[in-house]
């Protein structure tokens, strides 16, 4: 093999798996829609995503597997401990911050910010995961 | 050897300021590695998700700066003409020094966004933009300019537009969290198994033709067939990331398969490098330059390559998903593939650099630090997959709940925070050899 057909071998994978990952982006929107149910996301739910990145929540905890390994997987927190308790833990947060060994600090919370919050968490929890995680504690 | 080319000195800041970086990121590394045992440490003046983020980003601005010094290094020996306005790379320097300084400082104050790893505020973002265009423009001018073509410039540049262009994701935030998720890889994972590698390939290409004396012609033969294998599994492989995040369930078959072989263009990498080292025909009195790049092959093959086919395929990422596992492979594989080719690169240029020092001279402590920090983030590698293997049996098998598991893996937090400590170690050495060695050379 030449240094040329290597070269050209590159540009050539370069663009086939270029082509083939667009096309599979293009078909995964069909699956946005279907898995992820956007119609269910209302100005609660975009409110929440925004609390939820204003306070780098994803620096300690999960979200579907994907974040900081510190503290719980919060994906399916509604399905694991209840709309409730979560409701709960939030407002504690807002008051003095939240645990005894690991401390989730306190968090300056409105009510519209927990409530925001807690839809974030529902309408996550209905997202069609292919089955993930294993069991509901995450 | 001195430099050959009077603009190649304007990479010596770079590599200062990559320096310096490190030292920092490692300092909050070691917080953050203590915070799993002692919780209270520094809280709530600086709380874990803080540390993580100053922790990471130090890293991606450190390894930017070194990828950006090393290039102004390579690139007038690859053109064989001086950079096109060493003013220009300065200002850039400074700008890019001020940016990720107030970044860094800003997180201290909560002035943050909030999505993991692009957490620069939006006005930083635009800030990291201009600075990269900058440098690309300096780039691609010096290139016109210069007096030769090379396919090691030309794979350097073709990874710094891919840089470019993917960070502009970072910029897209849709407020469908899946859609959101979907594209929030094309900046993490198309940057660190895509257009990263081909810098670091291009990296590994210069040193060896440098180090070795080997033939350009063979040298650059490999360096395509490397990042061909690493865009054809890289690309698709990102589908390992849409396994379980709303993503059809079409990406586990696309991502298994892609993902699977990865590890290809690191066991390209390996072959390269020592089948290059074998054929010298010339014994470069560098020695710690040969060991990084050396280093960088096989750490990078161990970390990305063997860790990350670990936990590839979908029947096991079920299990190992969003545990320590994924975590033990972050660590070996940005540390081997992308913080020794830096260092690779930095030990190479720095002797050249050095006004006084033609002569390498003493380069034992160098090949200390070598050891030191490689072995330890083996170990630290191996103490959290065992608190992986921990996690995934206990919470993923067993069913206990997150904050139960954890008491369980103490001991492996334990080790690793000991070999963050002899890590640290390592660093000190390297760091008092990086900034006296010219005051010892001259001596």
């Amino acid at each position: 093999m030449t240094k040329m057909s290597a070269r050209n071998m590159f540009i050539v994978a370069t663009l086939v798996v270029t082509v083939l990952f667009g096309y599979l982006t293009y078909l995964s929107y069909d699956a946005f829609s279907a898995n992820a149910h956007p119609e269910n996301i209302t100005s609660q739910v975009a409110h929440g995503k925004e609390v939820w990145e204003k306070h780098s929540c994803i620096n300690c905890h999960t979200l579907l597997g994907e974040g900081a390994y510190y503290a719980p997987e919060l994906g399916n927190v509604i399905e694991r401990r209840g709309e409730p308790f979560v409701r709960s833990v939030l407002e504690t947060t807002a008051v003095q911050g939240w645990g005894t060994t690991r401390k989730m600090p306190q968090f300056d919370l409105s009510a519209a910010d927990i409530d925001g919050l807690v839809e974030f968490f529902k309408w996550m929890n209905g997202i069609d995961t292919n089955n993930w995680p294993p069991n509901k504690e995450g | 050897m001195k430099y050959q080319f009077e603009s190649q000195r304007v990479s010596y800041p770079y590599f200062v300021a990559a320096m310096l970086l490190f030292g920092a990121q490692i300092l909050f590394g070691l917080v953050i590695g203590a915070q799993y045992l002692w919780p209270d440490l520094l809280f709530p003046a600086i709380p874990f998700n803080i540390g993580r983020m100053i922790h990471i980003n130090l890293l991606v601005v450190w390894l930017i700066f070194g990828f950006m010094g090393a290039a102004y290094y390579l690139l007038p020996e690859e053109v064989e003409g001086e950079i096109y306005s060493t003013k220009l790379a300065m200002v850039q320097f400074w700008l890019f020094l001020a940016g990720g300084a107030t970044a860094i400082v800003g997180y201290l104050f909560r002035w943050h966004d909030g999505r993991e790893f692009l957490e620069q505020p939006t006005l930083i973002k635009v800030g990291i933009v201009i600075v990269v265009l900058m440098f690309i423009f300096n780039m691609i001018m010096t290139m016109i300019k210069g007096r030769r073509r090379t396919s090691t410039s030309i794979v350097l540049l073709t990874g710094f537009l891919g840089l470019a262009v993917f960070y502009l994701f970072a910029f897209y935030k849709p407020v469908n969290m899946v859609i959101d998720k979907y594209y929030w890889w094309w900046v993490v994972h198309l940057w660190v198994e895509g257009v990263w590698e081909l810098i670091m390939a291009a990296f590994l290409s210069f040193l060896l033709i440098k180090l070795t004396g080997v033939d350009r012609e063979v040298a650059e033969k490999w360096l395509y067939v490397i990042v061909g294998l690493t865009f054809l599994t890289g690309v698709i492989g990102t589908g390992h990331h849409y396994y379980w995040i709303g993503t059809p369930a079409f990406w586990q078959t696309w991502g298994a398969w892609f993902s699977a072989i990865e590890v290809l263009p690191f066991v390209a990498m390996v072959a390269f490098s020592f089948k290059m080292i074998a054929k010298r025909s010339r014994q470069h009195p560098n020695r710690a330059a040969i060991l990084w790049t050396a280093g960088a092959a096989v750490l990078s093959f161990l970390g990305a390559g063997v860790w990350g086919f670990m936990h590839t395929l979908p029947q096991v990422n079920f299990y190992t998903h969003g545990t320590q596992i994924t975590a033990s492979h972050g660590h070996l594989a940005f540390y081997g593939a992308y913080a020794v080719i830096v260092l690779a690169m930095a030990s190479y240029a720095m002797p050249n650099l050095r006004k006084a020092g033609s002569a390498i001279t003493s380069q034992k402590l160098e090949i200390f630090a070598f050891w030191t920090m490689g072995a330890s983030m083996l170990f630290i590698t191996l103490a959290l997959t065992g608190a992986g293997i921990v996690q995934v049996y206990l919470q993923r098998v067993l069913g206990m709940s997150y904050m139960e598991t954890q008491s369980f893996m103490n001991i492996f937090y334990f080790i690793r925070l000991f070999f963050g400590a002899t890590f640290a170690i390592g660093l000190v050495v390297y760091l008092y050899d990086f900034f006296t060695g010219k005051a010892r050379q001259a001596a």
